[in-house]
């Protein structure tokens, strides 16, 4: 196959579309930036109008779970970071080892966070589950809610992004992708899943740090 | 309607059999590409695309219209006509959601935004147009959302879906409602980056930064705020239906959730929406203003510049919705003081559009009529809302009629005029034929005094005390309201008069050569309408934009 | 089809002024735009095409024209920017001597309450020439106190107190509306300001004959609630005092302080948790579902009363 099979559309040739394909995907995690900055916004009002209650109401939070799925999240950005560089080496397999261990890890996030989850349930704080009368006070009960709407969102963010790295790395399997010449696939597969952890990055400091 | 046409079946391989009604740069357009309803829903093309929105933008323009057309039945007596205070209710709020987030958004970008900057630029097509289709699909599954509320009993918060009012108390579909515009808005976050993307990566040889056509240049700037302001209306109204579900909201004041933090969030967004709607509508207007003078446009790079500072300074001004709101009277004073400056670009673009008129070779034609029908009401909309800026006036005026009128001048006056400009400066370029311009010409003046007869006495029933959303109210606001509604009746029939000419032109119209109107700019290089993938080449840019020939000489004649 | 007035009645000095200004920038408006106007029109006759005019030289850009009609417009503005924020800042700061009145708003309803315990409903009657400021809260969702011959207007948000000062220097009647949408009968929910002469008021006030003043009434719900057995003076329980407590600095648990206000009273009642005075225990419940705006207002005015001066602790 020549380079010319793999320009499609408006494009004239493969670095133009190469070069389109990377710029949309940033444009499109500006824009996700900005979902979770109405979230920040309200993070920060609530942090200004009651500082001290919300001093109180992160206490509730589990601190050292969050601090694991910190841990993971990052590892699982080394590997999609060395994967992308893989990619341009079109080293297939580290890519879809690589891939797969991101992948693994993104779950095992998602496991650890139901887990937190069922804790609070079980400290019946989980806002929607548990008993209103069961909060202390009002700027708790608003502060879990922020938490569980913030960290929820982000879990939906892992659970694409999951999809995301085993897709890709079906295809690069099966070669259904071939490298280098798609790396661009892996490229913003691997950005969008950096985005997902940089958010968790400042999500973790909002909410559980706040103490 | 192309399928119909060709069922008549023209001999097909004879270029020089014209059949029933078929030029011959008809037959080899996007138009004639493909025939089937699958080429139709399936393609790719930028230009088919746009046509699926000029048809269902069209068709929630009157939807939206139906309900304007309730709202002004009813308020003909202090006590309404037809409608309960319930009816009258989702009758303004369905009015305002169509025609903000399904209308006047998607209107100018979606349609003419779509089909005219990759042939501007000279590509071939938009950077992303499988993403481009999606964006059409999303935006009509937010409208099944939205047509399966107003079916199902509407919604009755107003547009606004402030809270607590649409969380804890309205008794409407506001989930739904507020699914419908959080779907429609991923639309316009794909279309925004489509756009993006395009300017930044697909044009031509030679079409620099300083060369784009102004149209493409506002649309720049719009699909920033598309990108970088819609999230955050998603996150809002997220926000909403949490709230209401399942009780996790941040908004209940009950929790000691600050209702005025949902006012901050949704104007964050809402206000720089506002650019979104009037800036393709600037574009347009530079571009039929240059057209009909046959004048580069005064002051390109203060033009192109003036795009860019509203788009940013329009992020900063949300605050100005929330004078009377209890919001900081130091943070009202700011805000007050941006939303002054953001009307300084505003200005330069006005009285540039003037400038540029002198000396020109003016062509009274219907793209004028629409464009100066514009300028009018967007320098009166404009103008009102440096009054509404100031604070003291604000109070007073603050969710009056006053300005219920005010954007309803920027918004109808402006952005609608500009949409009909563009339908009739671009309509040859689309469709391949000319429409009678005497039609056109009529259509325009009705408009712009259907319009003015329609909003003008909103002004007064608000500085006398009219509260928007009213129902009921006092007798003696009854004469002015009475005007308001013979201008909407006016305005009603002018909207539905260019269905009948156009659709007639596309049948029987004179064939309209690649550039009827003399204008210059990459789309009257190519046939209209033009063949599926734009440029037989890639096309080179050598010049400035507006390259119209120069008088050096006096002529006094 | 009645009366079909052009103006709106001005029922107050600021009002006037108000008008003033609106006239004022509806002047600079119609000359910022009237070349606009004028010029298209000249141009679209005289450079009509084909039509025989010297077009020669003409040109593309003008640097210092375009700067000159961008800073001087702007520059105008600004002066009116001056006038306008100076009056809104004039409308958020009442005179101490001002008539206290409590609104409680609800859908759709207003409910005024006067200083010495008068009560009224969608109706408002004060006197002319004496500063009234409305102390407002919301039961339910968002309204909007409007009073278009005092040109004045302002949101009234649950969950937080907001008011509003005016001084009416002529009498009569003048419509009060509700204008932020507040649901199904938003348009119906308004009445009358009646503003009286002094001697007429103080007659109005006796007519409307009540048993007891706001305060009185705050205090007896200071008693029945059980406020008292712990801000009270016999209290063994270690509560802030509240004698004297209005419009002095608090300090709080966080090491800020907070002026006590209305709205910090409330929020203390309400919501106790979130602004604790410094060196004392959490240890107060929340009133949330238990009081009424109405009657947290009446503890407000109650506790204010405590303010002037210090007097003997709660009997």
């Amino acid at each position: 196959m020549t380079e010319q099979a793999y320009v499609s559309g408006p494009y004239v040739d493969a670095e133009q579309q190469r070069a389109a394909g990377l710029m949309g995907m940033y444009v499109f995690l500006g824009s996700e930036i900005m979902l979770f900055g109405g979230l920040f916004a309200a993070a920060l009002v609530i942090r200004v109008l009651y500082p001290h209650e919300v001093v109180e109401a992160s206490k509730a939070l589990h601190i050292w779970i969050g601090a694991i799925n910190t841990a993971v999240l990052l590892t699982s950005s080394l590997a999609v970071a060395v994967a992308v560089h893989a990619a341009r080496q079109g080293q297939r397999r580290t890519v879809v080892m690589l891939f797969a261990i991101a992948a693994v890890l993104g779950v095992a996030f998602l496991a650890i966070k139901a887990f937190e989850y069922s804790r609070e349930y079980a400290d019946g704080v989980l806002p929607g589950f548990s008993d209103p009368a069961r909060f202390t006070g009002n700027v708790e009960h608003l502060f879990m809610n922020l938490y569980l709407i913030a960290t929820a969102l982000h879990a939906l963010h892992v659970t694409v992004g999951v999809a995301l790295l085993s897709g890709v790395a079906t295809f690069v399997g099966t070669e259904r992708l071939l490298l280098p010449r798609r790396s661009i696939v892996v490229e913003n597969t691997g950005l969008y899943w950096h985005l997902v952890d940089a958010i968790w990055v400042f999500l973790y400091p909002v909410l559980y740090l706040a103490r | 309607m192309s399928i119909r046409t060709l069922k008549a079946g023209p001999d097909r391989d004879n270029l020089d059999d014209r059949g029933l009604s078929e030029t011959p740069a008809q037959r080899t357009s996007y138009l004639r590409a493909g025939n089937s309803l699958r080429s139709w829903f399936f393609t790719t093309d930028h230009k088919r695309i746009a046509l699926l929105y000029l048809v269902s933008v069209t068709i929630f323009f009157f939807v939206g219209g139906t309900a304007a057309a309730l709202v002004r039945i009813d308020l003909l007596e202090p006590n309404g006509l037809i409608l309960s205070n319930e009816g009258y209710n989702r009758a303004f709020t369905l009015h305002g959601v169509i025609m903000v987030w399904f209308f006047l958004i998607p209107s100018i970008p979606n349609t003419f935004g779509n089909f005219l900057i990759p042939i501007m630029i000279g590509a071939r097509d938009m950077a992303f147009p499988r993403l481009n289709l999606a964006s059409w699909y999303i935006y009509i599954l937010g409208g099944l959302f939205t047509v399966y509320v107003l079916i199902s009993g509407g919604v009755d918060t107003g547009w606004t879906f402030y809270t607590p009012l649409s969380s804890m108390f309205a008794n409407g579909k506001v989930v739904l409602a507020a699914t419908a515009v959080f779907i429609v808005g991923f639309s316009s976050i794909l279309t925004g980056l489509n756009f993006i993307v395009t300017v930044h990566k697909l044009r031509c040889p030679g079409m620099t930064w300083g060369r784009l056509p102004l149209f493409v240049w506002s649309h720049y700037a719009t699909a920033l705020i598309l990108v970088l302001a819609t999230p955050v209306l998603a996150i809002t109204l997220a926000l909403i239906a949490a709230e209401r579900l399942f009780g996790v909201g941040i908004f209940n004041p009950a929790l000691g959730g600050d209702p005025l933090l949902y006012q901050h969030l949704f104007w964050f967004y809402s206000h720089p929406a506002v650019y979104i709607m009037i800036l393709p509508a600037l574009g347009v207007v530079s571009e039929l203003v240059a057209a009909a003078a046959r004048k580069p446009v005064f002051g390109y790079n203060f033009v192109a510049g003036c795009s860019i500072a509203i788009a940013a300074i329009g992020f900063l001004v949300w605050g100005h919705h929330m004078f009377v709101s209890g919001q900081s009277i130091y943070a009202s004073a700011v805000f007050s003081f941006l939303s002054l400056a953001v009307a300084v670009p505003s200005g330069i673009k006005v009285y540039n559009w003037t400038a540029t008129l002198y000396k020109g070779h003016i062509a009274i034609d219907p793209p004028f009529l629409f464009a100066a029908s514009f300028i009018g009401l967007f320098v009166v909309g404009g103008l009102t809302g440096l009054i509404l800026a100031m604070l003291a006036v604000d109070v007073h005026v603050h969710d009056t009629y006053f300005v219920v009128a005010h954007f309803h001048y920027i918004m109808v006056g402006g952005t609608v005029a500009a949409y009909f400009g563009a339908l009739h400066y671009w309509w040859p370029k689309i469709t391949g034929r000319l429409y009678p311009l005497i039609w056109g010409r009529l259509t325009a003046l009705m408009i712009f005094l259907g319009f003015n007869l329609t909003f003008f006495p909103q002004f007064i029933l608000g500085y006398l005390g009219m509260p928007r959303r009213y129902h009921h109210y006092p007798p003696e606001f009854h004469v002015l309201n009475v005007f308001s509604s013979t201008g909407a009746s006016i305005l009603a029939v002018t909207y539905l008069l260019p269905f009948l000419y156009l659709f007639w032109s596309f049948r029987y119209g004179d064939a309209a050569g690649p550039n009827p109107w003399g204008a210059t700019g990459l789309e009257w290089t190519i046939p209209s309408p033009p063949p599926k993938h734009n440029f037989e080449s890639v096309p080179t840019v050598d010049g400035p934009p507006y390259d119209y020939p120069i008088e050096r000489e006096g002529r006094h004649d | 089809m009645s009366h079909f007035p052009l103006w709106p009645a001005q029922a107050s000095g600021y009002a006037t002024e108000v008008d003033h200004l609106t006239i004022a920038i509806f002047v600079l408006v119609m000359l910022l735009s009237a070349p606009v106007f004028i010029l298209m029109l000249v141009f679209a006759v005289k450079y009509r095409r084909g039509r025989a005019a010297n077009r020669a030289h003409r040109i593309d850009h003008n640097m210092a024209l375009e700067l000159s009609w961008a800073i001087v417009p702007f520059l105008l503005l600004l002066i009116f920017y001056v006038w306008a924020t100076r009056l809104y800042f004039d409308i958020h700061r009442a005179p101490p001597d001002a008539l206290e009145i409590q609104v409680v708003a609800k859908q759709w309803m207003w409910k005024f309450q006067h200083p010495r315990g008068q009560r009224e409903i969608n109706d408002l009657h004060i006197p002319v020439g004496k500063p009234v400021r409305l102390t407002m809260a919301s039961q339910d969702v968002i309204h909007s106190l409007f009073i278009p011959a005092l040109r004045l207007k302002q949101d009234v948000v649950p969950g937080r107190y907001t008011s509003l000062w005016f001084k009416a220097d002529k009498e009569g009647s003048y419509p009060l509306r509700c204008s932020q949408f507040c649901g199904a009968d938003h348009s119906l929910m308004g009445g009358h300001v009646f503003v009286l002469s002094q001697a007429a008021y103080a007659r109005w006030l006796d007519q409307a004959g009540v048993d007891q003043s706001l305060a009185a009434q705050g205090e007896a719900l200071f008693r029945s609630r059980g406020c008292s057995g712990c801000h009270g003076p016999a209290s063994t329980v270690k509560a802030p005092a509240l004698n004297g407590l209005f419009g002095k600095e608090v300090p709080l648990e966080s090491g800020q302080t907070v002026i006590a206000d209305e709205q910090y009273i409330r929020d203390s009642i309400l919501l106790p948790q979130s602004q604790i005075a410094a060196g004392y225990p959490h240890i107060m419940p929340t009133f949330q579902n238990v009081l009424s705006e109405a009657d947290v207002l009446k503890l407000v005015a109650y506790i204010k009363s405590l303010g002037a001066e210090p007097r003997e602790a709660p009997r």
